[in-house]
């Protein structure tokens, strides 16, 4: 277990060092100096060469990977180049928004889907069978801004029962912030669902004609106690992993969701930093996505063996 | 021939003819703007009604479907292009320091979904549809090299890839003319689902305007137009979108279908 564990968090390192090389060099390579883009083209030579300098863009690539890296370790992630204000600070204020979006959607997204799952299986083709996986079929090919605005269109303009977009902030309360994401988390949550019912039902399914759910029904466990002592925790584990693959997912579609519903999140400031060619903003955020994608499916590996104990004997 | 593969190939083939058909015809000029028609619902002169400059839907999404499918198409070709020979030399050199450098490539692209190699692109060279291709290209890529690899492996084991060995066979030449028709089912199958996850992924960027720029018309742009109108005329809403969804769903049954037909094994074991 131990250098087993040694090796995951070697190779999370060297992905998260690989990763950040890309995106540097990514947006090294855009046309344009980030000092004039601000500064505007009538500014003087000498006023563009010391904001080059303030900003450390008159240092080697090098040097300035290595500043750029060592700044996000210790939570700098420079100065934006519209704003003049740390990009650490606008990411954190739009994480308020975007981070309990992705939460809300997975909670949703489970929620919706095991339950869904474990009664197609139990009705393997069975009428019920064959309408949750119907609905699942449509599920995934639903796209989910266009979900959003059908939701909007129904349930904001027509039955008002919510608002068509925006967010007060959570100092208007948890009910009232909740209330905002709501929408946004079921339009996120759909399409993630109905992937995870598809997966909860073949995972079960193949539990069920394992030989220890025979002996357990041998034993004289009715169906149900069988399928809820012995089959669903191994059913779990191939569910896991969709799930911690979901949440990476969830995070980065907000970006489009938060669109539909003007919510102020990590998608509206990577908009609004690309068309201000703010690039250390778009680059920070980029970071901060991919990051939590790795570590996402990093602790999905870790909780995996922690579950399993065949493949910690494997180990 | 199952019913799904039937379905699903009616509802792809019915969106390519369009796609195809809209090349010599459409029912108007899809950027012909008349403002006096403007917001029509569907009727009998407009079939699926008009939009806020008077442009005949219909018309629109014709032509949409060609952009759709060409960036979706594209891209897969890239995912194949790139995919399948990373895979199949990962599978040939099993465990050497090709198939890591390999796989190890692959799980860091896996790290950046298609937005965000999107996003990232966008912010360096602009939106485009140029760039919308090639970012669910490269995210495709990964996705190729692992379904080859995968299906690869154990033909390796099997004895008429040893007997092509002991021939005196390269593992190159082993590589392109046994493994590879042997693992072709698996591509198509997948080649159909990322081919429907293309689509999805171009309505997407073209609806946060990184895709298809105007006055290209592309089924995510209309949906981004109708978003402000969409109370007024729902069908501006829902045109655009059940065209996406028809496609997806059409394309995914169509997976589907071509797993079960291709795969015996799987046939016998269907759930």
């Amino acid at each position: 277990m131990g250098t087993y564990l040694l090796r995951r968090v070697l190779s999370l390192v060297v992905s998260l060092a690989l990763a950040s090389v890309v995106i540097f060099a990514v947006v090294e390579i855009a046309p344009g100096d980030p000092a004039r883009f601000m500064l505007g083209v009538n500014a003087q030579p000498d006023t563009v060469a010391a904001l080059r300098a303030e900003l450390g863009l008159d240092q080697g690539k090098v040097a300035r990977y290595l500043a750029w890296v060592g700044g996000m370790l210790s939570g700098d992630f420079g100065t934006s180049y519209t704003y003049r204000t740390p990009v650490a600070q606008m990411v954190a204020d739009r994480l308020q928004v975007s981070l309990p979006l992705a939460g809300y959607a997975l909670v949703l997204s489970v929620l919706i889907a095991l339950p869904a799952g474990i009664y197609a299986a139990a009705r393997r083709g069975r009428p019920g069978d064959v309408a949750v996986m119907g609905a699942t079929q449509l599920g995934i090919a639903i796209p989910n801004f266009w979900f959003a605005m059908m939701l909007v269109l129904i349930f904001a303009i027509r039955l008002r029962w919510f608002n068509a977009g925006g967010f007060a902030g959570w100092d208007a309360g948890l009910w009232a912030g909740l209330h905002a994401l709501t929408l946004p988390a079921i339009a996120l949550a759909l399409p993630q669902a109905a992937i995870l019912a598809r997966v909860m039902r073949s995972a079960l399914l193949d539990v069920l004609g394992e030989d220890f759910m025979r002996t357990a029904r041998a034993k004289g466990l009715t169906r149900g106690q069988a399928l809820r002592r012995h089959g669903l925790r191994n059913a779990l584990i191939p569910v896991l992993t969709i799930i911690g693959l979901q949440f990476s997912f969830l995070l980065a579609g907000g970006i489009i969701i938060e669109q539909v519903f003007y919510l102020p999140g990590l998608g509206r400031l990577i908009f609004q930093a690309i068309s201000a060619r703010d690039l250390i903003v778009v680059e920070s955020v980029v970071m901060l996505l991919v990051f939590a994608v790795i570590v996402v499916n990093f602790a999905v590996d870790l909780a995996y063996v922690a579950v399993d104990p065949r493949l910690r004997a494997r180990s | 021939m199952t019913r799904t593969l039937i379905l699903g190939g009616l509802l792809s083939g019915l969106v390519l003819a369009m796609a195809l058909l809209s090349l010599i015809w459409t029912p108007y000029d899809p950027a012909a703007m008349a403002i006096p028609d403007k917001l029509q619902p569907p009727d009998a002169a407009h079939w699926l009604g008009t939009d806020h400059f008077g442009r005949d839907m219909a018309s629109m999404i014709m032509v949409g479907a060609r952009t759709s499918i060409a960036v979706a198409l594209v891209a897969v070709g890239i995912g194949m292009g790139l995919g399948v020979p990373l895979g199949l030399a990962a599978a040939a050199r099993k465990g050497s320091w090709l198939d890591e450098v390999i796989m190890r490539g692959n799980d860091l692209i896996f790290a950046f979904p298609s937005l965000v190699i999107a996003i990232l692109i966008t912010a360096v060279f602009g939106p485009g549809a140029i760039n919308a291709i090639i970012a669910i290209g490269i995210f495709n890529i990964p996705v190729f090299a692992r379904v080859t690899r995968g299906g690869a492996l154990p033909l390796w084991e099997r004895d008429f890839i040893l007997a092509a060995r002991v021939a005196g066979k390269s593992r190159t030449r082993i590589s392109a003319e046994h493994i590879l028709p042997n693992v072709a089912n698996l591509l198509i199958v997948q080649g159909t689902i990322q081919f429907s996850l293309g689509i999805l992924a171009e309505a997407g960027l073209s609806y946060v305007g990184l895709g298809a720029q105007p006055p290209t018309p592309s089924w995510g742009r209309m949906l981004a137009d109708a978003q402000t109108m969409v109370s007024l005329a729902p069908h501006l809403a829902l045109v655009p979108g059940c065209a996406i969804i028809l496609t997806v769903l059409g394309l995914n049954l169509m997976g589907d279908g071509l797993r079960d037909a291709l795969d015996p094994r799987l046939r016998q074991v269907r759930r």
